[in-house]
């Protein structure tokens, strides 16, 4: 029924859908699996994409030609850019989503897409033959073959839902877990762990009373996520509303707690620190009076909203009247309870940098299975999962981002070495270069990289080129143009910036920090003519460029100088077990790891500074 | 370097007869490769820290006798198992010793080794071995006790602590960066200022010592100046108790700067004698005036000497004018022995002495070391001596400096980090809690075989 497909997917969400496109696009014969196509690119928890360190990934994923940020463009309710009063490594793009045209929009873009093939159904197996993967076997017995596999199986396997006392098997509310696929890996060596994340209670709109809220509004000029044209910008938008918990929500949730599945010990799992449940946060935040709550709009037309900062799995008539008291929420209607989720993860130190597991040749892990949480994080792995994949089946070279190259790198580089002891999730404290990876830059950085190995289509390429060309003049122009002191006079006047006393370069002024090149346009007619042919997007980056160059040069410094020990190359066959200066932990994590850099080696947890001087010591002299 | 498995031995006593030599041997093969050249014990029985003394024979023929100290892993300086043979300090038999050990297998040590060994090993982490390194180079008490201190972990630990405390308060930024969509404040910006400032103040301490610690590590320079015929040659010879210096009644004789060291509690002074400082007519002698004036300029302390009885206010205004403005300056006014008290007023802060006579030298030297320590810190305090830690430790301060004034003007915390980072980064270089290439490479150079 089935002939041999180059690279099987296996799950449809945020990592599945990504690797799958990203398989095809470049050119292997996909088939995406998925136990229920009504569920493709489902955003399980809140209906957002994007948001700190969040923002960064969508765009790199679009620079290097995945789909999640058009996909998000064209299902956005709303757009903001956080943290535009910081500096530009913080400004996050991110956006409200109608969780149904998100869905909808993934399927379009999927089905349009070429040499990818969808079953429904779900995969019970998987082929091996001498550790290397060779298909699935799915529950009707049907085998499927394929040259590389990538498991891409969220909250799905041996999922567990809580809410209060009651617990049912189940991925998500209402669908069924997966089986038997935890116990074929052990079998073959891997190691499982359990995790546990949960989601808030979703609540009818028409019973909130807003007045009673603060109104949160959409930028007043939105941008968006993707490089390509073809996603709109947002001309009209929808709000959200920010309200706050108070001591009668906490008094009534801590009634609730003999009974909290996470407080009795009934949930084994680790659940994220970084986004705590409720009751969490009462318990471990106890002197804090009141916690945020954002009221998140579903979509366009529904009238379903989700509430954020309220994620729980106390019993859901204690869920009811804590909501009860929080203002504007009087008379609130619930739709469905809260709930948590325990699932099995498998500790991603067992992985390549490529995403292919150690043990098993050509089988790929992304997402949730691995130990993060978050679309974006999923999302990114599924697109470095499904490039490898096809690199692998066409035996070309893989393909490894840096650190210093994207949040993607990051992220890679901390789950295969690091591990993870609680669902990992990105921020922009985990890259060392945060200045270098930009929002703004992510096309300038990944796109050259993406049309390489032939998933950036050559539109992109081409915009990439126009724009570097366009910053370059800019940057050329503001070097060494001046501008006329009483043009100049005006403008420092407005903003109240000291005045100057003789012509200056105009690059000179925009580095002071209260001057922007939109606020010199409105004084200097020259400046404003020159810029009539470039983007937006293109004076952005130039800007970013010409005002902090000072910081994005001291951190290209510490790169070089932290690059050298990535330039230390472990040959494959180096034999920790021989350097008996290393600790006995050093020698375990290294010989279980294998680092193919000292740089690698130097971020494994449990290896110490004195351990990279020894190793230095032993390979470089 | 060789292969860390091998055992390795060098000769560890200077080069040249002395009483005693001493070679050392370390490595896992140490016992059983020294052994049937010291027929008298079985290493291998006997316990850690013993000496044993007996003949050490290399095929039936007697090379000496000698004591062995053993040392077992991991007691020892390597911490590998080792042994020092003590023989007599002729060099003959040192190589003689050599060679037989060189016979049994044993590879000559290259230079650094054993303390490469002992760093490998966990006995001393970079810092320490950096420190080893300077231990061996120094010269006199005060070098010694300042690469001890260090050796022992002083320094490293100091800024480890700053640099903890520094570390703790980003992640607070970090996390207020990170979670900026919600309504948290977890650094306190005062507390910043606060810690900034206490760093400032430690890395500005250090800094300064570096000035002291230079002078431990490479000796004082002290410049001798004055007018030709001042009595320069003669003071630097009762300084010296030598007579080192031309000497002679015709002014202008010395012609090139002279140096000499003296070891004045347990520092290094250099003293450098010139030519007077004079508008010298004989082209000659213009030429050792340059190089007084060059030679004044690279002083850290200037003796300024002048005839008590011949020099006018005016010229010795005009001579002060000359001098290099940021320096230590002691006016020495010589023979006193001369002195018409009637005539000459005593001047304020002048120091009187008959430099021919040797009186209040003794005065003039305790005046030198108390001026030295004026600027540093006194006793068992951590003292830098090494360059790559006070270039460092400007960088930090620099980083320091820009954080201070990015707050000032109100920069963006995630702007400012790139900053603290850069802090952070120097710091940990320091304190070895970052390791690179360059950190390596520069300690295991400096060292000289046996150590």
């Amino acid at each position: 029924m089935f002939s041999e497909y180059d690279v099987i997917v296996v799950g449809a969400g945020h990592a599945g859908c990504e690797a799958a496109a990203a398989a095809a696009n470049m050119g292997s014969k996909t088939l995406l699996i998925t136990m229920n196509m009504q569920t493709i690119g489902q955003m399980s928890c809140n209906p957002a994409m994007g948001g700190i360190a969040k923002g960064q990934i969508v765009r790199e994923i679009d620079a290097l030609g995945g789909y999640s940020g058009i996909i998000s463009d064209k299902s956005a309710i709303q757009f903001r850019m956080l943290n535009r009063s910081k500096g530009p490594a913080m400004w996050s793009p991110r956006t409200q989503n109608d969780r149904i045209r998100f869905a909808e929009e993934w399927r379009l873009a999927l089905e349009q897409t070429t040499n990818l093939d969808f079953w429904q159904e779900m995969v019970s197996s998987l082929i091996v033959e001498e550790n290397v993967i060779k298909g699935v076997r799915t529950q009707m017995g049907i085998e499927i073959r394929a040259k590389a596999v990538v498991l891409t199986n969220g909250t799905f396997l041996n999922g567990i839902i809580h809410i209060g006392e009651k617990q049912f098997g189940g991925g998500r509310v209402g669908e069924k877990a997966a089986t038997g696929l935890t116990e074929q890996l052990l079998g073959f060596g891997f190691e499982a762990g359990r995790m546990k994340t949960g989601t808030p209670p979703r609540i009818d709109g028409r019973s909130l009373n807003y007045a009673l809220m603060e109104e949160q509004f959409g930028d007043e000029q939105p941008g968006k996520f993707s490089f390509l044209e073809e996603s709109p910008i947002l001309t009209k938008q929808r709000s959200c509303h920010i309200t706050y918990t108070n001591a009668s929500v906490h008094d009534i949730l801590k009634t609730g707690f003999e009974k909290s599945p996470m407080f009795s010990g009934r949930i084994q799992g680790i659940g994220p620190r970084y986004c705590p449940s409720i009751e969490d946060k009462v318990v471990r935040f106890e002197e804090r009076e009141r916690h945020q709550i954002f009221v998140e709009p579903e979509g366009w037309n529904t009238v379903e909203v989700y509430v954020n900062g309220f994620s729980t799995s106390l019993p859901e008539d204690v869920q009811y009247r804590a909501l009860a008291k929080i203002p504007g929420f009087e008379k609130a209607k619930m739709f469905r309870p809260g709930y948590a989720i325990e699932y099995d993860y498998f500790p991603p130190t067992q992985l390549k940098q490529t995403l292919e597991t150690k043990i098993i040749k050509n089988l790929f892990f992304a997402g949730q299975i691995n130990g993060t949480t978050g679309y974006e994080e999923a999302g990114a792995q599924g697109l470095m999962a499904g490039i490898n994949a096809h690199l692998n089946v066409k035996e070309l070279p893989e393909f490894v981002l840096g650190r210093a190259d994207a949040y993607i790198g990051v992220l890679i580089d901390d789950l295969i070495n690091k591990g993870t002891e609680e669902p990992y999730r990105m921020f922009t404290s985990r890259a060392e270069y945060r200045i270098l990876l930009r929002q703004d830059n992510a096309d300038l950085r990944l796109t050259p990289m993406g049309y390489k190995i032939g998933l950036a289509s050559e539109e992109r390429m081409e915009k990439v080129k126009k724009k570097q060309a366009a910053m370059d003049e800019i940057k050329k122009f503001y070097s060494t143009q001046t501008a006329a002191i009483d043009e100049l006079n005006a403008l420092l006047e407005a903003y109240q910036s000291s005045l100057i006393q003789q012509r200056t370069k105009i690059d000179f002024i925009l580095a002071r920090p209260d001057i922007s090149i939109e606020a010199m346009r409105k004084y200097i007619p020259a400046l404003d003519q020159f810029h009539q042919k470039h983007s937006a997007e293109e004076i952005e980056s130039a800007e970013i460029l010409l005002k902090y160059s000072g910081y994005i040069d001291r951190e290209r410094e510490l790169v070089d100088k932290m690059n050298r020990l990535e330039g230390i190359k472990i040959h494959p066959n180096f034999d920790f077990g021989n350097v008996n200066s290393l600790s006995s932990e050093a020698r375990e994590k290294l010989k279980k790891i294998r680092p193919t850099s000292l740089g690698q080696a130097s971020r494994i947890s449990g290896i110490s500074p004195s351990d990279i001087s020894v190793l230095l010591v032993y390979l470089g002299r | 370097m060789g292969n860390p498995n091998d055992t390795i031995a060098a000769i560890a006593t200077p080069n040249g007869v002395g009483a005693i030599g001493i070679i050392r041997v370390s490595g896992p093969e140490a016992l059983p490769l020294v052994n049937p050249l010291f027929p008298a014990k079985d290493l291998s029985k006997v316990p850690s820290h013993t000496l044993h003394f007996g003949p050490l024979k290399y095929q039936d023929v007697l090379l000496d006798e000698v004591l062995l100290s053993v040392f077992k892993a991991p007691h020892s300086y390597t911490g590998e198992h080792s042994v020092e043979i003590s023989c007599h300090g002729s060099p003959y038999i040192l190589q003689k010793v050599m060679e037989c050990l060189i016979a049994q297998g044993i590879r000559p040590a290259e230079a650094g080794e054993f303390t490469m060994r002992a760093f490998l090993n966990g006995k001393l982490d970079l810092s320490q071995a950096e420190a080893v390194a300077d231990l061996i180079v120094s010269e006199t008490s005060a070098a010694h006790q300042a690469a001890l201190h260090q050796m022992r972990g002083g320094f490293a630990n100091k800024i480890r602590d700053l640099r903890t405390q520094l570390l703790n308060f980003t992640s607070l930024i970090e996390l207020e960066l990170d979670f900026a969509e919600e309504d948290v404040e977890f650094a306190h910006r005062p507390h910043l200022v606060a810690l900034l400032e206490e760093i400032a103040g430690e890395v500005q301490q250090l800094i300064a010592s570096f000035r002291l610690g230079n002078v431990i590590k490479s000796g004082v320079k002290i410049v001798l100046a004055g007018r030709p015929n001042a009595g320069k040659s003669t003071l630097l010879n009762a300084l010296l108790n030598e007579e080192r210096a031309i000497v002679s009644p015709i002014a202008g004789t010395t012609r090139d700067a002279i140096e000499d060291t003296l070891i004045m509690e347990g520092i290094r002074f250099r003293f450098i004698d010139t030519a007077g400082i004079r508008d010298a007519e004989d082209s000659l002698e213009s030429i050792g005036i340059a190089r007084t004036h060059e030679k004044l300029r690279e002083a850290q302390i200037i003796v300024y000497l002048y005839d008590v009885n011949t020099l006018t206010e005016e010229e010795l205004l005009s001579d002060m004018a000359t001098m290099p403005q940021d320096k230590e300056i002691i006016l020495v006014a010589n023979k006193m022995d001369a002195i018409n008290t009637a005539t000459l007023p005593k001047r304020e802060g002048h120091l009187y002495i008959a430099a021919k006579n040797g009186d209040n030298i003794e005065l003039l030297k305790s005046t030198l070391i108390q001026r030295l320590h004026l600027n540093a810190r006194p006793g068992d305090d951590t003292i830098i001596t090494n360059i790559r830690h006070f270039h460092a430790l400007q960088r930090i301060m620099e980083a320091i400096h820009n954080i201070k004034s990015g707050m000032h003007s109100g920069l963006s915390s995630d702007l400012l980090v790139i900053d603290i980072r850069r802090a952070l980064h120097e710091m940990g270089e320091i304190s070895g809690e970052i390791s690179s290439d360059e950190i390596l490479g520069n300690i295991f150079s400096k060292f000289c075989i046996g150590k």
